[in-house]
């Protein structure tokens, strides 16, 4: 059976999915993904899809079980570079593909994980200082 | 009811004894129907091709319309009805042309009135009613040609897409938003999105006259669309009697920003990205 490739780039993990997603295919792509997510501690996933021409609604769903499931492994997900042929299939089949995030194309899509961070990491300072001033107190 | 071959002969022969007689009364009918938008020796020629082409479809036999022998007669028609229905002519003007054939006719019987005559021009009138009848069909098939022409055309020029600032494309939408339109314009829109890589998208409608449930949801669906593929939109250039249509049919826009003008939508996109809008002052203001 054919695997889709998962490729770690800093703190990002990049899917491209260049072949047909059939059912099992899109399976195993989301154990693989929640493996390596816990595996290399990444806190983004980026899915390309602008190879897609067809997306059902089982490839939807998988999806959006991706996205949920690397949220639990606190990484974001975002789904970059559907096509309009595909938004509109999708439009028109009533999927609006609830809780996953879109971006244009991969670079958009960093620039999002990127903003998300860093509001995180603004958050997490702000914890430690906090802490921090409880420990002097 | 198709002519007796006798009767056809008969008719050969009167349009033939007062050709000069008929045509000319015959183009003037023709020429008081169409109030002098036609040159008169324009008509005088018309008149005169149809004549010969009735004369000779009778001549030959053709016993109704549509007989072989006819075949020129109605290649005249059609090529008439065409060019009246290009030239903006009403269907009634253009089948007019064919039916003072019969007024013309009646003229030159005079005061014959026996039974025979009378059956003779009973039948020849059916005659050329048939003739004016696919006249008509003609000019109607034209003028569907015509305006299935222009909708193609219409459909190719009105939906631009303009890109506004960096990041920002807008799409002024102008006139009624009909389901084909509304599938152009959304194709065109999400492709141009992919092709600039725009992470924002203004829909205009201030060139839309009316909204009703039908245009709100094709909207709604570029809205969605253009969302699945990661780039969000804002409708502006809500009228305020289109406000009122949208909230009396209860058209619910969700969480899609709405704007009253295309300067607000831009300010307000501008306010999303990293930029800001400051006025500065000059020297002189």
């Amino acid at each position: 059976m054919e695997r889709v490739p998962v490729l770690k780039i800093g703190d990002i993990l990049l899917v491209s999915i260049q072949i047909d997603m059939e059912d099992q295919v899109a399976l195993q792509l989301q154990e693989d993904l929640a493996e390596r997510i816990v595996a290399t501690g990444c806190h983004g996933v980026i899915i390309d899809i602008s190879a897609l021409d067809i997306v059902d609604s089982f490839v939807g769903r998988t999806l959006a079980t991706i996205a949920s499931v690397s949220r639990v492994l606190d990484a974001e997900t975002v789904v970059v570079g559907m096509r309009p042929a595909v938004a509109i299939t999708l439009v028109e089949l009533g999927l609006s593909l609830p809780g996953i995030r879109t971006a244009l194309n991969v670079e958009l899509g960093i620039e999002m994980l990127a903003r998300s961070r860093a509001a995180y990491d603004i958050e997490a300072e702000d914890d430690e200082a906090g802490s921090a001033a409880v420990a002097t107190s | 009811m198709a002519l007796s071959p006798d009767e056809s002969g008969r008719f050969a022969s009167l349009l033939d004894e007062h050709s000069e007689g008929l045509v000319a009364r015959w183009a003037a009918i023709v020429t008081t129907s169409l109030q002098g938008r036609l040159s008169p020796a324009e008509l005088q020629r018309q008149t005169k091709d149809l004549h010969k082409g009735f004369h000779q479809a009778l001549s030959a036999g053709a016993r109704d319309l549509t007989d072989e022998a006819a075949a020129e007669v109605r290649a005249q028609l059609s090529e008439l009805s065409s060019t009246r229905a290009r030239q903006g002519f009403s269907a009634t003007e253009t089948a007019i042309s064919v039916y003072a054939l019969k007024d013309a006719v009646l003229e030159v019987l005079g005061d014959q009135n026996d039974a025979a005559t009378l059956r003779d021009y009973v039948a020849f009138s059916a005659f050329v009613d048939r003739a004016a009848l696919f006249t008509f069909d003609s000019y109607v098939r034209v003028r569907e040609t015509l305006i299935a022409d222009q909708a193609e055309q219409l459909l190719e020029l009105s939906t631009p897409v303009v890109k506004l600032w960096e990041g920002v494309v807008a799409v002024p939408l102008v006139g009624t938003l009909d389901s084909a339109r509304a599938q152009v314009v959304m194709e065109r829109l999400l492709q141009t999105l992919v092709d600039t890589g725009s992470p924002y998208a203004i829909i205009d409608i201030t060139g839309v006259p009316a909204v009703d449930t039908q245009v709100a949801q094709h909207i709604l669906k570029t809205v969605v669309a253009a969302r699945l593929m990661g780039a969000d939109c804002i409708i502006s250039g809500i009228r305020p009697q289109i406000a009122q249509t949208i909230v009396a049919l209860g058209i619910e826009f969700g969480d899609i920003a709405t704007k009253a003008s295309l300067a607000d939508a831009l300010r307000y996109v501008l306010g999303q990205t990293s930029y800001k809008v400051v006025a500065t002052k000059r020297a002189g203001y």
